[in-house]
């Protein structure tokens, strides 16, 4: 599956905007990217599997607020920074 | 061999380093390293003069941890950064680290270790410099933690802060939690107990609680490890181990001014010689320096009285924050002392208060400021 990383967390990707990524579910696409570019899952992440405050994670143009959604390989994820202020 | 200075400045957006020779004259200003990451704490190894570890985190990401031996020329993010375990499902308390806010090094005799403090409270131990994290049970499990979270709600979180290392013994150590209180452990974290007794908290509704006090900085000197001194939100305090009860030195603050503030720094060598920062803890608590004419104020005697130091420092219309991790001394003599304002200015005093210089300008909002000495 294509998955677009947003800038902050680039560093981790070898500063790739994209990355192909399998998984049949999000909690397993996301342990496969930690396991690719270690120490991105917990940056996005918290340690009850909790989505973290400014990050929005969306499987074909769709939020999701968990890490259940099942996967069928051909979606696309968009991984989203959000935050306003100074 | 000449002997050099570096002054790392954690801001909340980047790292930067000022460093110096051994005269402290004059100081360059590095470029940002961590350009937008907030950097609640710096810590240079004292075991080991090539080692620091910080704690970061970016606006949008979770926390982590960075390394380095090279004396932040480079860093190594750590592979398993402080993390509560995970929650048995229904659990309805489940905790997530959201800033690793203070990082202490362990003991002497254990170079490997190093201590984290957490928003939420929580207390985490590495025993390979920083690389990986795991919990110290006996803080985060204790069965009076949950005691503790009725006191969250602070502007920055709740927080474990002030992780203090016995140099004399080992398993001896202290934090403080704002707010929460300051507790103690004897068995090297496994039990804790409070230590906040004749501090006082008059923000509780009961006039003499065994917690939930608020201390904002605690400090041992290094040579006399049974001096204790805190800057708590409710005064000034001096403890001298074997007692067990705070006594608020800073009641012999000038009244206009207060004993109220965020850092307390001690003489490498004279436990009776200690600097505030005061604050404006009035009314709405502005925390800024009190009438807009910020000032340092030392104690030599214990706290038995207090001179201002306040030359070269705007003399009005000067509103200095200066939070608990930004005001630090070096061990040179006579010692230098150095502070970090909110406003983003490092100002640096190599006479032991008695002048003030400003070494940058123009920074972002300073969190903390570090000293590591070494000769090359």
């Amino acid at each position: 599956m294509l998955v677009h990383i947003p800038s902050p967390l680039r560093s981790y990707t070898k500063n790739q905007s994209e990355i192909q990524v399998d998984g049949d579910s999000v909690q397993g696409l996301l342990a496969n990217m930690d396991k690719s570019y270690p120490g991105i899952r917990f940056r996005m992440i918290d340690e009850q599997d909790g989505i973290r405050e400014h990050i929005k994670l969306y499987v074909d143009r769709k939020q999701i607020e968990t890490l259940n959604m099942k996967l069928n390989g051909t979606e696309t994820i968009h991984i989203i920074c959000a935050l306003s202020g100074g | 061999m000449a002997k050099k200075t570096i002054l790392f400045v954690g801001t909340r957006k980047g790292l930067f380093l000022l460093t110096s020779d051994g005269k402290r004259e004059s100081w360059t200003l590095s470029d940002a390293q961590f350009l937008g990451n907030l950097i609640y704490h710096v810590q240079p190894d004292p075991r080991d003069k090539d080692k620091v570890v910080i704690g970061a985190k970016a606006g949008h990401l979770g926390p982590t941890v960075y390394h380095s031996n090279d004396r932040g020329a480079t860093w190594t993010e750590s592979t398993s950064p402080p993390a509560f375990p995970q929650a048995a499902e229904g659990e309805t308390n489940a905790k997530a680290v959201n800033t690793v806010f203070w990082i202490s090094p362990g003991h002497a005799s254990e170079p490997n270790k190093w201590y984290a403090g957490t928003s939420p409270p929580g207390l985490f131990v590495s025993n390979d410099n920083g690389t990986t994290w795991e919990p110290v049970k006996g803080f985060n499990e204790n069965p009076r933690y949950p005691e503790l979270a009725q006191f969250d709600g602070t502007p920055g979180g709740q927080m474990v802060h002030s992780v203090i290392i016995n140099p004399a013994d080992k398993n001896h150590m202290y934090l403080g939690v704002s707010a929460g209180g300051v507790f103690e452990s004897k068995d090297q974290g496994k039990t804790w107990d409070p230590l906040n007794k004749g501090c006082a908290a008059d923000f509780m509704p009961e006039p003499d609680p065994e917690i939930g006090h608020d201390p904002h900085c605690v400090v041992m000197h290094p040579q006399k490890p049974e001096r204790l001194y805190q800057q708590n939100h409710c005064g000034i305090y001096r403890m001298d181990r074997p007692d067990n009860k705070w006594i608020r030195i800073g009641d012999n603050m000038p009244k206009e001014i207060g004993d109220i503030g965020f850092p307390i720094v001690v003489h490498p060598n004279d436990p009776n010689t200690a600097w505030v920062f005061p604050m404006d803890g009035t009314e709405v608590w502005p925390r800024t320096s009190p009438d807009g004419k910020p000032a340092v104020y030392v104690t030599k005697d214990g706290g038995e009285s207090w001179k201002r130091q306040d030359k070269g420092l705007p003399s009005k219309h000067a509103y200095f924050t200066v939070k608990r991790q930004a005001m630090t001394g070096d061990n040179a003599n006579p010692m230098g002392l150095y502070f970090g304002t909110s406003q983003g200015e490092v100002w640096a005093s190599i006479d032991e208060g008695n002048s003030w210089k400003c070494l940058a300008s123009y920074l972002p909002e300073i969190y903390c400021l570090r000293i590591m000495e070494y000769e090359d």
